[in-house]
């Protein structure tokens, strides 16, 4: 059993991208689990067909803990018979959603979720790893491949290299690597190329491009997956193909992350950052006139 | 008539810290001195008040501990609710010895354990639901209640519960004060941050509340104890005095005392401070607001007493001043022949002593009453004021120690071989098992009161019990005596 983690900038496109992978993989007689860990919990419903499934957080908190829960009651199966799990949490402002995601993987853990005969596990993580819980799929004994959404937008690959930073920290204690970076594509300018000098850069590779095609939000309205809405069309061979593709991927690294210079003049290079004129920063617009 | 001059005392400390790593011996240093009674400033020989080095073993609490456990907890008449998970408020229950009037579980409820009990959903899902609950059962419970505190155990902070908006939602509901106290066990680097706290939460929640209420009737005479958390019965040990100086005792803080007490305190012309350390700030704010004065007192041994008795009869006038000469004498009587008893048995017998943030120096005056001499003394989590005090009260040269680590603490006692150390029950047993005696000075080891005369007395006969108990000269086993002893015992059978 392979476990693999996405991560990636908010909003980059990392649940989206993780159900139709999964389709692809389900799609070559593969078994898969997809474990949502945001509390959004929006993780599975293109797989589901449905607006949220019921998470594991808020059952336990109707059950009155944890423990009292079994596997079965927050275990879904979708098309291709792929098994869904979402952590659940807090709506925002309140609790604690981390320790949210640490209690529902515990549990999936204890229960013996992983004991199946799967061929992979997907953790979907929330965008930004802004505590201790949203790192819990990488550490020890947990996921051993992390993959990076990303795209040729300066704040998505800034998000690439910081949590790259992290997968280094987790990597020297645990076995977790960098699998590799998945750009979605946004239509900018080189993005294919930006995305494999920064995946060189860090050591890795672009494991695929796949391009901006309207047949996703097609079968997203539909709470499908493009394979599952319209398996004929050519965005289900793009993710055919990133499905194969992470089948016979064997590179797994330790990253190297950029420092902020070396980032920025990556950026630059392909013009999409311009050089900084110091001479600006901190001065007004009344003053810049006088100037 | 200390047995250790400045070199041989900088010399042990110096050798203790030998065992250190270079950073924690450097750290440590500055929490180690040899007492100067030259020096007007702590500042100039100890550093105190700072956050304990990672592996020593530290005796501090936290500030969860300050707030509940030491400011709040004794106000027997308001239920504290230990928001969190369970252990905080269980482990800590009753524990302190605060000793009060009253029906529990009626009208007062300070040996009871209120909690929110948290479990993985309430951390996950936030807890101001369930607090808000659980203040709506008490009421519904305990209605004799006169108001309710939050104390707030860590994950409160961590999740950022909003316990102000629940509090003040439920201070309108149940038309009595609901305070939400921060105390977070992650504040700070002792306790000492939870006094500071709590005395904040009292000045902004309780303090103001009958300001614009004249139905009190004040009396020229009117004072408060503060800073005495009746342990074992100490502040009606003192609270005794006071009223037979002709004082009127408006309130106790905080042991045995109730919301009513707190909120007139603002009505006394004299607010007396026994503990310095944990209720300076409160005392402070009063005089600043209300300009009440404040004054330390020490009524622990009749010569601090005495001179305490008249520190305070001196604030007010003569008739009072007659009084308080008439109830020395009284007691002089009385506690005289104590010391004729005790004096004698104890005479001469050196102490080190470890406690908190007062009892390290006051109790340094009734041991001189009963002819020992205290050789050693440190806070677990004074701060400077508080070593200042301290300096002038123990003799040139003895050893200070400030937030002692257990190995520390060892090796000064083995090297000065003290005849009674007084601290904590995590000290207890291994210097018991040193085979010397030891007094439990934050509970007293189960006794007192030993505030004022009373308690004085009491405190005699315990030391005495102590350090000549003949269980110490029965540490040897017997197959380890010598021919010599043994020869004896089989002559006597």
């Amino acid at each position: 059993m392979r476990q693999c983690a996405i991560y990636g900038k908010g909003g980059i496109g990392k649940s989206t991208t993780t159900q139709n992978l999964v389709a692809g993989l389900a799609e070559l007689g593969k078994k898969v689990m997809i474990v949502g860990c945001d509390p959004k919990a929006d993780s599975t419903r293109l797989i589901l067909h449905s607006k949220a499934q019921t998470t594991v957080m808020h059952l336990a908190a109707e059950a009155g803990t944890v423990e009292d829960l079994e596997l079965e009651d927050v275990l879904s199966v979708g098309y291709g018979d792929v098994k869904c799990v979402e952590s659940g949490g807090p709506e925002p402002g309140v609790g604690c959603a981390g320790r949210g995601v640490i209690t529902a993987i515990n549990f999936l853990e204890e229960e013996g979720a992983y004991e199946d005969d799967l061929d992979f596990v997907f953790y979907d993580v929330l965008g930004d790893v802004v505590c201790g819980g949203f790192a819990m799929p990488i550490r020890e004994n947990k996921a051993q491949e992390i993959y990076i959404v990303v795209s040729g937008e300066m704040m998505a690959m800034y998000a690439a290299n910081n949590i790259s930073k992290g997968i280094v920290k987790y990597a020297n204690s645990g076995g977790v690597r960098l699998a590799g970076l998945i750009c979605n594509s946004r239509n900018t300018d080189r993005e294919d190329e930006l995305i494999m000098a920064l995946a060189a850069r860090l050591g890795t590779h672009m494991i695929h491009f796949v391009p901006r095609d309207n047949a996703v939000q097609h079968a997203e309205i539909r709470r499908m997956t493009v394979i599952e809405y319209n398996p004929k069309c050519n965005q289900a061979d793009e993710y055919r193909t990133l499905a194969q593709k992470v089948i016979d991927n064997d590179k797994l690294v330790i990253p190297e992350p950029l420092s902020m210079d070396d980032l920025e003049e990556l950026l630059m290079e392909f013009g999409i950052m311009e050089e900084e004129d110091e001479s600006i920063v901190g001065k007004t617009a009344e003053e810049l006139a006088a100037g | 008539m200390s047995t250790m001059n400045r070199e041989e005392t900088e010399a042990l400390i110096q050798e203790v810290l030998e065992v250190y790593p270079e950073k924690a011996k450097k750290d440590r240093k500055k929490h180690l001195a040899a007492n100067d009674t030259s020096l007007e400033k702590s500042s100039k020989c100890i550093t105190s008040n700072k956050k304990s080095l990672p592996g020593v073993m530290t005796i501090r609490g936290c500030a969860y501990a300050g707030s509940k456990g030491v400011v709040w907890g004794p106000i027997k008449d308001m239920i504290h609710i230990s928001h969190g998970p369970v252990g905080c408020g269980q482990y800590s229950r009753a524990g302190r010895r605060n000793y009060y009037v009253g029906t529990t579980g009626v009208n007062t409820f300070g040996t009871m354990n209120f909690t929110s009990d948290f479990q993985e959903k309430d951390i996950v899902f936030g807890g101001d639901k369930k607090l808000g609950k659980l203040l709506t059962e008490i009421e519904q419970l305990f209605p004799l209640n006169k108001g309710i505190t939050v104390q707030s155990e860590c994950p409160i902070g961590l999740i950022g519960d909003d316990i102000e908006a629940v509090s003040k939602k439920a201070a309108k509901d149940l038309e009595k004060p609901v305070v939400p106290v921060r105390c977070e066990g992650f504040r700070g680097v002792s306790q000492s941050l939870g006094h500071h706290i709590a005395n904040d939460a009292v000045r902004d929640w309780v303090l103001h509340n009958r300001d614009d209420d004249n139905s009190f009737e004040s009396t020229p005479y009117d004072v408060t104890v503060i800073g005495d958390y009746n342990i074992g019965g100490d502040a009606w040990a003192s609270r005794t005095l006071l009223e037979e100086m002709g004082l009127r005792v408006i309130a106790q803080w905080s042991g045995d005392g109730t919301l009513a007490e707190m909120e007139n305190t603002p009505k006394a012309k004299l607010n007396l401070l026994h503990c310095y350390r944990s209720m300076n700030y409160i005392s402070r704010h009063m005089e600043e607001k209300y300009g009440i004065p404040w004054m330390e007192y020490n009524f622990f041994g009749p010569t601090k007493i005495e001179e305490s008795m008249r520190k305070i009869a001196a604030f007010f006038d003569e008739t009072i001043q007659a009084k308080c000469e008439a109830v020395i004498k009284k007691y002089r009587a009385e506690i005289d022949p104590v010391i004729e008893k005790y004096r004698p048995r104890l005479e001469g017998k050196r102490v080190m002593l470890y406690v908190g943030g007062l009892r390290p120096r006051h109790t340094i005056g009734a041991y001189e009453d009963l002819g020992m001499e205290v050789v050693g003394a440190g806070y677990e989590f004074a701060h400077n004021d508080d070593y200042d005090r301290t300096l002038k009260e123990m003799g040139d040269a003895t050893l200070l120690y400030d937030d002692v680590t257990g190995y520390e603490f060892e090796e000064f006692v083995k090297k000065i071989k003290p005849d009674l150390i007084g601290s904590g029950i995590k000290e207890k047993y291994i210097f018991q098992k040193m085979g010397i005696p030891f007094r439990q000075m934050h509970s007293w080891d189960y006794s007192g009161p030993y505030h004022g005369y009373d308690g004085f007395a009491i405190f005699a006969r315990d030391m005495d019990m102590t350090l000549n108990n003949p269980c110490w000269n029965k540490l040897e086993a017997p197959w380890l005596k010598s021919e010599e002893s043994s020869d004896a015992v089989a002559k006597a059978a």
